[in-house]
């Protein structure tokens, strides 16, 4: 597979703090490439970089083997994570001034459609609701039909159903073949989104490579839950299971072995839960704390 | 320079101007407001003297029947050596009648009241002097004020309509995605000038053509020229407004320093009195102001029927400033809110 851009010992350093600390990755051509990691992890500087809005206090990117320049935006979209659009124009309006930016443009009818505007072109773009806000974002993003798409937090503050929409957009996105590199800190979009994922903890790598892989890699077994009330003190303790937020949490290798032994205990079943290792229970196993607690 | 991102930019600039009615009102009722009241406050004559004025460019000896006349109460009497300038004086209402003792003669206003009546008085004391016309329409302090205020509302149209409209582009990072273009930052800089530039030009051509069917402002000079300096000292005034927000991330910092730059300029460029028998010292300040140079040239063009050339030091002076002001600005600009 070849590589779309290669990250070769990033740093970034504000005044005494680094906020990226010697990173080092590639994206692969085709591929979602997900940077994962809390807030403050140095995600937003590490693609603002990449997108040469902000320079880098060493180290290189480099884009199929050629170094970052002005022209690179001919090529590239991006969808900050905060960001204002003009006031007082429409959406349409608003389409029109970034397409006349750009030497290639994709069909604002096909764009319209792809990221479902239609109902709102000639809406002030003030007024549109978050959801709304973000598909035109993002149709911008998309506006010179660019090879790499960068998203920074794309999601963040819409609600679930609007989150899973723009999910599907984004699937649609990855199905033409671009190159897209996404930041988020749910777990869940990454695990939904990303071929490839690198997460990031104070400006460092903790760890890199497909989400699935890297569960493999990490988690052998499944967490088991119960409700507190329904196990006594005297298992707890004896068998040093840990107690989370009133739940007791099992963590097992045997799944049948563990249920067998409840019932041989005389422990309730009522509530039970089982579930699999995510990203979340990896960050949390590689640096003692969450991604979205932290 | 991409002419089609220039353009785009400056049409989604004057889009947002004259969407913004708000805005877009206060810059037409502002300076409305400004002349309708100072012609009100000045539309009486609180002075009740005459003046006359006196050309004598000659040592001679005064008659006793002169000397009788001077003494006149209630008439302020004012020495000549330049006849053309006396002249124009009582054709803009400023004298009411000019005398020349040595030749003869003397000058009326057939189109001013108090002309016709202290020509009586003077006739009712001498005799044999030949009867000259010079008229003319009288110049009131609103003409005179006139450009002054266009002035300052283009001053502050300029200053604060592009620096805060920059700040709060940048503030909220509508600067950091126009970067992500391949807009550059001279494309920018440029749209916004020509977009403030075409917006202060309209708005003052608004409200110079209103205010005109109302008070039939004294015009002396050419139309042409008055929007010469109009544009060269909006253009200058646009850079200043580029200049400070060049760098500038909080709108409370902006507003300090665009007062810092506009208040001066209000007070001390001859907007609301002249500046001749200032000390020295103010009035070459005062020369280092772009208001200054635009209020001047309007107003010699306005009221002295001045050409461009007569006036081609505060054209000089304000291209200077505004190429020193744009050529900083551009070098300054920074698309960024942070690092």
């Amino acid at each position: 597979m070849a590589i779309a851009i290669s990250v070769k010992s990033l740093c970034k350093r504000y005044n005494d703090i680094w906020a990226v600390n010697n990173i080092s990755f590639d994206v692969q051509k085709g591929h979602c490439f997900g940077l994962l990691g809390p807030n403050g992890a140095g995600k937003t500087t590490t693609i603002e970089i990449m997108e040469g809005i902000i320079s880098a206090s060493s180290g290189e990117i480099l884009y199929q083997g050629h170094q970052v320049d002005h022209q690179i935006s001919q090529q590239i979209g991006i969808q900050f994570q905060h960001t204002a659009l003009q006031d007082f124009l429409t959406v349409k309006e608003t389409l029109d001034l970034f397409s006349s930016f750009y030497q290639t443009t994709v069909e604002h009818e096909k764009l319209i459609d792809m990221c479902d505007l239609s109902s709102f072109l000639t809406r002030d773009n003030r007024l549109l609701s978050g959801g709304q806000r973000q598909r035109l974002l993002l149709a911008l993003a998309l506006i010179n039909d660019p090879k790499i798409i960068f998203l920074d937090e794309p999601t963040t503050g819409l609600d679930p159903h609007a989150r899973r929409n723009f999910w599907l957009l984004i699937q649609n996105i990855k199905a033409e073949k671009k190159t897209i590199v996404l930041t988020t800190h749910y777990m869940d979009e990454a695990e939904q989104l990303c071929d490839d994922i690198v997460i990031m903890d104070q400006g460092k790598i903790i760890t890199a490579g497909t989400p699935e892989a890297l569960l493999v890699e990490n988690f052998n077994e499944v967490f088991i839950y119960l409700p507190k009330v329904q196990v006594p003190d005297v298992h707890i303790k004896y068998y040093q299971w840990k107690v989370r937020a009133e739940r007791v949490e099992i963590i097992s290798t045997n799944v049948e072995q563990t249920l067998s032994l409840l019932i041989n205990l005389g422990i309730p079943l009522q509530g039970l839960q089982v579930k699999s290792a995510n990203l979340d229970d990896l960050f949390l196993k590689l640096t003692g704390h969450t991604l979205l607690g932290s | 320079m991409n002419l089609t991102r220039f353009f785009a930019v400056f049409k989604a600039r004057n889009i947002e101007f004259f969407r913004d009615k708000s805005s877009l009102a206060w810059n037409l009722f502002f300076p409305v407001l400004l002349l309708v009241g100072f012609s009100i406050i000045f539309s009486g004559d609180t002075k009740p003297e005459y003046k006359i004025g006196l050309y004598n460019n000659q040592k001679v000896i005064v008659s006793e029947h002169q000397m009788e006349f001077e003494q006149l109460r209630f008439v302020e009497f004012i020495h000549y050596d330049n006849l053309e300038q006396a002249k124009q004086k009582l054709a803009r209402h400023s004298l009411d009648l000019l005398i020349d003792f040595n030749h003869r003669q003397y000058w009326v206003n057939d189109e001013s009241p108090k002309s016709y009546l202290i020509e009586k008085i003077f006739l009712s004391q001498q005799t044999g002097l030949e009867r000259l016309q010079n008229n003319g329409k009288a110049i009131r302090y609103v003409d005179w004020v006139l450009p002054g205020i266009l002035a300052m509302n283009m001053m502050f149209s300029s200053l604060f309509g592009v620096g805060y409209a920059i700040v709060r582009y940048r503030k909220n990072s509508v600067l950091k995605r126009l970067k992500a273009t391949p807009l550059s930052a001279f494309e920018f800089v440029s749209a916004q000038l020509m977009s403030r530039l075409f917006i202060v030009m309209f708005m003052s051509t608004v409200v110079y053509t209103g205010c005109n069917l109302f008070f039939d402002f004294y015009m002396l000079g050419s139309y042409f020229d008055l929007f010469i300096i109009g544009c060269l000292g909006a253009i200058c005034l646009i850079s200043l407004g580029l200049l400070v927000a060049s760098r500038s991330k909080s709108e409370e910092l902006i507003g300090g320093l665009l007062n810092l730059s506009a208040w001066p300029m209000m007070l001390l460029s001859g907007v609301w009195f002249s500046l001749e028998g200032s000390p020295e010292a103010l009035q070459y300040f005062s020369n280092f102001m772009p208001l200054t140079h635009l209020v001047s040239g309007a107003r010699a063009i306005i009221t002295e029927g001045a050409s461009l050339s007569d006036i081609s030091f505060h054209l000089t002076a304000l291209a200077i400033m505004s190429s020193i002001f744009l050529g900083l600005g551009s070098y300054l600009f920074s698309w960024n809110t942070k690092r």
